[in-house]
């Protein structure tokens, strides 16, 4: 384990929408979710006869809403069908009315990629837990790279990185309780507990870390080959794709959150409310199964950033952790890093007893 | 065809000759109907964002009424069952009001499960063809099916009655028979697999245990007809329809023993989690006692043990079962405390802690409440509107022949 200390990426306190907190902005090393080099950028049109037409309608605040609902949502796209269930030349029409949309609300030049899976691809993850340093750059960049909704009043994460009391037994803090809001176990005894011991705190805030009595362990969605979330889904918008990931077709979701109760991960997001991407933060380069923007009502999580790992690039979490803690490959090739890591180190996954078969597995060297 | 056209003008046109009473009432519901209107307004513009409802606790009041609501409506069977099953003359009688409860109830299940989804304008997902309908792996396919199926069954079976009585000729037999007892086992359905809705996840622990649908029909069965006894002693004093007594203390019967049972099936969940509690049992622990300091719950646990029991003791003597005075109070006393029971004491706590160990606190905002109330507002509405009817139609006030005539 690195013994280098290093600042850490604050989290908001707490994932709620209602909580209203001011998030330290620490200094981090920027992640930069670049582009492909190939990627061919069109020409930003400005929508002239929309504005035209907003101005006319002047200030009146029921109207710039009626507007800022029409900027938001196509009428085409109430119509839409099911994306598995569309030929080439409907997807090619949806992507493309997308595209128009998402370019004029960001005033970028927006791409929709519907790249197909991958024939004897079947993605999967393994992170070593003794490398981990709770630094949680891995969770800011996925935010960065996956246009989730940001801000005090909705901040949506896709990684939470858990920490954990090394030993779960600490002499000093015998008779403490449990000090903060949350519970884990921090002391008690075998018949006073003051605590429980459950998976892990994901709100700590230290100066630097890895904290002394600490080990880290990141979680996020385990991609599991028998997902208990696709399951549940009345309308079948979230589905496990060919290549491993389970991901959801934003503008079929009825917002039920139903798989949101079956995730045993609560890897799991809703969209409260209308989500907030600033302009200057949006990453334009996107996939329609993975980080193109969202609406309110409908639930997203993590899919391997499917739009740069069906184009042959490491998932953002990968590309930014310090330490090389997680490694990222195909699990059909066996001379995959990560297939070399199943055969050679100690594996295991969360919450195995659920029969979920994550692709998402935890090593120590 | 006509008589069908006539018979529901005749219908309607009874029950909105009303006196200040009956207006009075509508009016009173109105009010909250329109604050019902403010909030989902609120709700649909804003999003869910307008609610208490969080990440971690992601499902709340909507869905904890459409669960006991569920219950209201599976409870109906109660009047039907004894009435067809042995023969019983009292409540054979007034069968159609319960199964009017039962379909005002069913409509209130709906308005609340569109509260509770994110995106409502997209409810046509569903729907078989145009959408996609995740059947048979997803439960809540089965319980939109059994539910609307119920709701269909009962508006055939009452109205088919209610339409024979009007026309005063004789029903068909058979026909009406194989409903009625098709919608009894539907009843029984309708309530399991809201059951099998959430204790299907092996996610929520404190879910995840076969007594639930058992212990879901078992206190339906005392809410029901609990709020049923209600409507007849209501019925008794406001119109000229006369409910047998013994058609009453039968349902109170039937509330006693099946609040007993539920009161039983609650004590065995308590022992058998607590004995030796581990982390699967911390849900329940929060319900009833709360952890490190977090008690939301803990009030609503115990006021609604209190009330069940307190109601169950009262069922249980015949002399204040049978005291049309003291019953309404042991009346509201179980429809309370199975309303807790079922809302903030087990979808609450099935969400705490969240399946990585958090802990978090839940309180419905105003507008959810309003949504709330004014759902149960259009509700009753509904429930007034169909009873009114059926009342007048078992009445002979609204008949075919005297509208022939005139």
């Amino acid at each position: 384990m690195s013994k280098e200390k290093i600042p850490v990426v604050n989290l908001p306190q707490h994932n709620s929408p209602q909580k209203k907190e001011v998030i330290s902005q620490e200094s981090v090393q920027h992640y930069d979710p670049e582009p492909p080099a190939s990627t061919s950028r069109r020409k930003f049109i400005k929508n002239v006869s929309g504005m035209s037409a907003a101005s006319l309608l002047g200030t009146a605040a029921l109207m710039t809403n009626s507007d800022d609902v029409n900027a938001n949502t196509e009428w085409a796209e109430h119509f839409q069908g099911n994306y598995r269930l569309m030929t080439d030349a409907e997807k090619q029409e949806t992507v493309e009315r997308l595209e128009r949309r998402y370019s004029r609300e960001y005033e970028k030049d927006v791409t929709v990629a519907t790249t197909d899976a991958e024939d004897g691809v079947l993605f999967g993850y393994a992170l070593n837990i003794q490398k981990c340093i709770g630094c949680r750059r891995c969770a800011k960049a996925c935010v960065e790279e996956n246009n989730q909704s940001r801000g005090d009043e909705q901040e949506i994460e896709w990684i939470r990185v858990l920490k954990m009391e090394k030993g779960e037994f600490t002499p000093e803090r015998m008779n403490d309780g449990y000090p903060g809001d949350f519970g884990i176990q921090v002391g008690g005894n075998a018949y006073h507990a003051a605590g429980v011991v459950l998976e892990g705190e994901h709100y700590y805030e230290p100066e630097e870390v890895p904290e002394a009595d600490s080990f880290y362990m990141p979680i996020a969605c385990m991609q599991c080959e028998k997902p208990p979330c696709v399951k549940v889904c009345p309308v079948r918008t979230t589905y496990r794709e060919e290549d491993g990931p389970v991901v959801i077709d934003y503008n079929w979701c009825i917002g039920c959150r139903m798989c949101i109760g079956a995730c045993p991960y609560w890897a799991r997001r809703f969209n409260w409310g209308e989500p907030n991407l600033p302009k200057e933060d949006m990453n334009p380069d996107t996939h329609y199964l993975g980080n193109r923007p969202r609406m309110k009502g409908v639930v997203e999580k993590c899919t391997f950033c499917i739009q740069r790992t069906r184009q042959g690039r490491y998932p953002a979490c990968v590309e930014v952790c310090p330490v090389g803690a997680r490694k990222f490959g195909n699990l059909l090739d066996p001379k995959s890093e990560v297939r070399k890591i199943l055969a050679s180190k100690r594996v295991f996954r969360l919450k195995a007893e659920m029969n979920t078969y994550p692709k998402f597995f935890y090593y120590v060297d | 065809m006509g008589s069908m056209i006539k018979f529901l003008t005749d219908y309607l046109a009874y029950v909105f000759k009303g006196g200040i009473k009956f207006y009075a009432w509508l009016a009173f519901l109105g009010i909250f109907v329109l604050i019902w209107g403010y909030g989902n307004y609120q709700q649909f513009t804003q999003g869910m964002i307008v609610t208490g409802l969080t990440d971690q606790i992601s499902w709340g009041l909507y869905l904890a009424n459409f669960v006991f609501l569920v219950g209201v409506a599976a409870g109906a069977v109660t009047v039907v069952f004894p009435a067809y099953v042995y023969h019983y003359e009292p409540l054979h009688k007034v069968t159609v009001l319960g199964e009017m409860l039962a379909i005002a109830a069913v409509i209130m299940c709906i308005l609340f499960v569109l509260s509770h989804m994110g995106r409502p304008d997209r409810l046509w997902h569903m729907i078989p063809v145009l959408g996609i309908y995740n059947f048979p792996n997803s439960m809540l396919t089965w319980d939109t099916m059994v539910l609307l199926g119920y709701m269909i069954l009962n508006l055939i079976g009452g109205f088919y009655f209610l339409y024979k009585r009007y026309m005063n000729r004789e029903i068909n037999k058979k026909f009406y028979l194989t409903i009625i007892f098709i919608a009894i086992v539907w009843a029984l359905s309708i309530h399991t697999i809201t059951a099998f809705l959430i204790n299907t996840m092996p996610a929520r622990p404190m879910w995840h245990h076969g007594m639930m649908p058992i212990r879901f029909i078992s206190t339906a069965f005392a809410a029901g007809p609990s709020l049923i006894i209600l409507i007849f002693l209501i019925i008794r004093k406001n119109t000229r329809l006369w409910i047998e007594d013994d058609a009453i203390n039968m349902l109170s019967q039937i509330v006693a023993w099946c609040l007993g049972i539920g009161l039983f099936l609650t004590m065995s969940e308590v022992v058998t989690e607590l004995y030796h509690p581990t982390e699967h049992s911390q849900g329940l622990q929060y319900l009833m006692f709360g952890v490190h300091g977090l008690n939301n719950l803990v009030i609503w646990f115990w006021s609604s043990m209190a009330f069940m029991v307190t109601a169950f003791i009262m069922l249980l003597i015949p002399r204040v079962r049978k005291n049309y005075k003291l019953l309404p109070i042991a009346c509201v006393l179980t429809f309370v405390g199975v309303w807790i029971d079922k809302g903030m004491g087990l979808l609450i706590p099935g969400s705490v802690p969240t399946p990585i160990g958090e802990f978090t606190q839940y309180s419905p905002t105003f507008i959810e409440i309003f949504n709330c109330i004014g759902n149960w507002a259009i509700g009753f509405i509904i429930l007034t509107i169909l009873l009114k009817g059926a009342i007048g139609v078992l009445l002979g006030d609204v008949k075919y022949a005297e509208a022939e005539a005139a």
